[in-house]
């Protein structure tokens, strides 16, 4: 049990140590004289020798790379990410503070989505109609096929510029956040919903669900009592890939529904080449993603007795003698 | 409404002359879609099974049995539905009751034993908890909690199960085959049902485990009175525990009588043909039709292997401890043994598929487990070996011939398309195929003609040595008795030396010359097949052979004889 939690651990801290010497050899040792991007392009040959000096000085970029990278992890692991070359401000604050409207949009979006697919899936078992069935098995791959920006303008058309039940932009009182959250529900409940209609399916036809029919139980006791469970195990795992849909979708969302937020942020710190924010936020969200997994790979156990077995006493084959 | 009450009003006495299971010229058809055409799988079947009696369905694959079980039960799949006909259960038709009337008969009325004990359990439940479920979705009257977990711990002890209050809380995945079984034994029984149906039961299992499986079964009739109706593919086990027969084929019963009448007068061709491949009503070896091609000498020796598993957090696994084995050229050495005894292993690293850690194989005089890659290669136009599953390891793309030559051209054998098509037509020969399997591709073909097509594929090389790992325990019995007798023929006109893996006594009677015995990893008994299987001097030995079913069957043929 400890050694197969050291490993996962040590797996996600690898993550994250990747995470940000990639874009540290990626921002700032890679390009020709990192000092540049620190400026404004068109305002680089009027910046005066000293002030450049003064700048590389600051940011220590006078010092052999491999220091440079020993600080820079130095600092990163006590939370210390630099300032952000544009605002001025401290990396980490500037991430902390639009993080509770990014964490509200995910986290919203997240269950509406989970919630969506779930019902699609259990309605796709339930159902004795063929066409019922047909059309509802259809819905993830479409809602995996439109893409985020689209779903947002038509959104916003509709109920915004058409109805006018909800304010089209901001972050202003509960009804702004609606349409964001349901721009960036559907894309992200499709490969859910996708995964979890066909393990339903599989499950629905499996041979304890055989055993249970045989046991008496009814069709509503065998959802309920047997598949969802098994069912939804599977769905867990693309936890990853989902909260990667989660910040790929943020960043269009917050964009065109003009939230502040991470995805927001990102796009900002991208477009001005703020590479200390950029680092951050790489950083930040590849911490979020081993964290998650992290989390997923411990409550696994926790809902499998099969994969709890596996990892307090490892048996290759069941032993045959202790037959009864 | 509950069975009972529709039960009150009728007759008693007519109750209880009815027949607990009945059905009456049941139709069974799959809807076709696309391309697939519909057909129909049980086609006008009628059958009764009475209170305390043991019935037997016995078919082979497609022959229907599995869909009449599920007719039965009320659990066809969505793409069948019953044409035409009638089930009643004690006399009351049920053939149009709803899913939910359904669910009432089901457990507490007619109690089902599936196929395979390893599916079907629910892996993240405990074992308690299922068969609690069984007894509380089936209760006449509303009982306590308490009452509940009572009555399952009385089910599983009827089962034949021990320790039922550890047993409560382990999970399926820890449990052995046997013991999964007898689980499933317990939930079928824990709704205290008047018949019992089980579809393939044992299977799945080790005959010796498959032995008491089917010694419980019986009791069970005797004891509690219920009626039993077995549903096999084995003949064997079909005489030997059932008091009738019923023999379907092609969705139709074409024979149903006393086990006695079944035996001596079969009425119906197919019922002959089956008995007649039945492993059991031979007494000694197949003998092929030419003759026997002399070779002399050692085909293949093995000394002292042995093979462990390390496991993941420590812990090692023996799959085999010192076995040997020496392979008489012209001969066929049979491996036996139950699941785990290595034999599997074994059949590896003789084809050089797998290293041991410490022993020896020689092949043709040369040692083969040291073996680099390029001198491998060259092994394997001495040596060639048969899978068990025909259904997997023929690429579903390739056409038979592609399959056949590509060890001819990977070796560069022949020279261009018309000699590699002479060649892949000899080889199909070989194996009773022609030209008109060439451009078939495996889902065209039958288990038995997969079989044949990869039998073919290692003949190419023109080995000496074939090693078959359960080469013939995924065919039907009619189609294991062509291909056995297939193996026999080619072995004695190609002087071709066989080591035959397999898990079925009752086959090594057929075609081995020498048999091994193992049991975790050991070797238990190894000598000449008549001294092995008639007078075993281990009493492992011993035990395997008395579990062989088809006692019935040979003893009817060693009276013929």
């Amino acid at each position: 049990m400890l050694r197969y939690l050291a490993l996962k651990v040590g797996r996600a801290l690898f993550v994250v140590w990747a995470a940000f010497t990639v874009t540290f050899v990626l921002l700032f040792v890679l390009p020709a004289d990192p000092v540049d991007l620190l400026f404004d392009p068109a305002e680089l040959n009027t910046i005066p020798e000293h002030v450049r000096e003064q700048v590389a000085a600051s940011y220590g970029f006078d010092q052999p790379v491999i220091v440079q990278y020993l600080d820079r992890l130095g600092h990163a692991a006590v939370g210390d990410f630099g300032t952000s070359a544009q605002s001025g401000r401290d990396v980490v604050q500037a991430i902390g503070a639009v993080l509770p409207s990014s964490l509200l949009l995910a986290v919203g979006s997240l269950l509406l989505a989970i919630v969506a697919a779930f019902g699609i899936a259990l309605a796709a078992t339930v159902t004795r109609l063929r066409w019922l069935r047909d059309l509802l098995e259809a819905l993830p791959t479409a809602s995996v096929s439109v893409p985020v920006f689209m779903v947002g303008i038509l959104l916003l058309q509709l109920f915004s510029f058409q109805l006018g039940w909800f304010p089209s932009f901001g972050d202003s009182g509960p009804l702004s956040i609606v349409l964001p959250l349901v721009a960036l529900a559907i894309p992200v409940s499709g490969p859910i919903a996708q995964l979890l209609v066909r393990s339903f399916a599989d499950e629905f036809g499996s041979g304890y669900v055989t055993t249970s029919w045989a046991k008496g139980a009814t069709r509503s006791r065998i959802i309920v009592g047997d598949v969802l469970r098994n069912a939804s195990l599977p769905a867990l795992t693309i936890a990853g890939v989902t909260f990667g849909n989660l910040i790929a979708g943020a960043v269009i969302t917050e964009t065109v529904f003009a939230r502040a937020g991470i995805g927001r942020l990102t796009q900002n710190a991208i477009s001005t080449l703020d590479i200390p924010l950029v680092q951050g936020i790489v950083v930040f969200v590849a911490a979020s993603f081993a964290v998650i997994n992290l989390a997923v790979d411990l409550v696994y156990p926790l809902l499998d007795p099969r994969l709890r077995a596996s990892i307090q006493r490892p048996v290759a084959r069941q032993p045959r003698g202790a037959l009864a | 409404m509950s069975i009972t009450e529709t039960r009150t009003e009728r007759a008693d006495a007519q109750e209880q002359r009815a027949p607990l299971l009945q059905l009456d010229d049941l139709v069974v058809e799959y809807r076709g879609s696309g391309r697939r055409a519909g057909h129909r799988a049980v086609d006008g079947v009628s059958l009764s099974v009475a209170p305390g009696e043991f019935v037997a369905l016995v078919g082979e694959s497609g022959s229907g049995k599995s869909t009449l079980v599920q007719g039965a039960l009320g659990l066809l799949p969505a793409a069948a539905r019953i044409e035409r006909g009638a089930i009643a259960y004690s006399g009351v038709d049920v053939t149009r009751w709803s899913e939910t009337r359904l669910s009432r008969i089901r457990g507490s009325y007619v109690g089902f034993i599936p196929q395979d004990p390893g599916t079907s359990l629910n892996p993240t439940k405990r074992i308690g908890r299922q068969v609690i479920e069984a007894v509380r979705f089936t209760e006449r009257s509303r009982r306590s909690a308490a009452e509940h977990r009572e009555a399952a711990h009385v089910a599983l002890r009827e089962a034949g199960l021990e320790s039922t209050e550890r047993l409560f809380e382990q999970f399926p995945h820890e449990l052995s085959g046997g013991m999964k079984q007898r689980v499933l034994i317990a939930i079928a029984l824990a709704g205290q049902p008047r018949i019992i149906i089980a579809d393939e039961p044992t299977s799945a299992l080790d005959v010796t485990v498959q032995r008491r499986i089917l010694d419980h079964l019986q009791g069970l009739r005797e004891r509690l009175g219920i009626g039993v109706l077995l549903v096999t593919h084995d003949l064997g086990v079909a005489l030997d525990r059932a008091d009738r027969v019923l023999v379907m084929q092609q969705g139709e019963l074409v024979e149903q009588g006393s086990v006695d009448a079944v035996l001596r007068d079969p009425r119906h061709e197919y019922t002959r043909r089956l008995l007649e491949a039945a492993p059991a009503s031979h007494a000694g070896r197949l003998e092929p039709v030419g003759p026997r091609l002399p070779v002399d000498g050692v085909a293949l020796r093995a000394d002292a292997l042995s093979k462990r598993y390390a496991l993941r957090g420590g812990g090692e696994v023996v799959a085999l401890d010192g076995a040997g084995l020496e392979l008489r050229a012209g001969t066929t050495h049979a491996i036996v043994g139950e699941s785990g005894a290595g034999k599997s292993t074994l059949a590896a690293i003789l084809a050089g598929f797998g290293t041991p850690d410490t022993g020896s194989v020689h092949v043709g005089g040369r040692e083969t487990t040291q073996l680099r890659r390029g001198a491998l290669r060259e092994l394997r136009r001495e040596l060639q070996f048969v899978f068990q599953n025909p259904y997997t390891s023929l690429d579903p793309r390739w056409t038979v011939e592609r399959i056949v030559a590509e060890p001819l051209r990977a070796f560069g054998l022949v020279q261009g398309r018309a000699a590699q098509r002479a060649r892949v037509l000899e080889l199909l020969d070989a194996v009773a195929l022609d030209a008109a399997h060439l451009r078939r591709t495996p889902s065209e073909l039958s288990g038995g003609q997969r079989q044949r097509v990869a039998i073919a594929r290692a003949l190419a090389l023109r080995p000496k040595v074939l090693v078959l790992d359960e080469a013939v325990s995924a065919l039907d019995v009619s189609v294991q008795a062509q291909i056995l007798k297939l193996l026999v023929d080619l072995q004695a006109e190609l002087g071709l030396s066989y080591v035959f893996v397999t898990h079925d006594l009752g086959v090594v009677r057929l075609i081995a010359d020498d048999v091994t015995v193992m049991r975790g990893g050991r070797i238990v008994e190894s000598g000449p097949a008549e001294q092995v299987l008639e007078a075993p001097r281990d009493a492992y030995t011993r035990v395997l052979l008395d579990a062989v079913p088809g006692t019935r069957l040979a003893s009817m043929t060693e009276a013929r004889a």
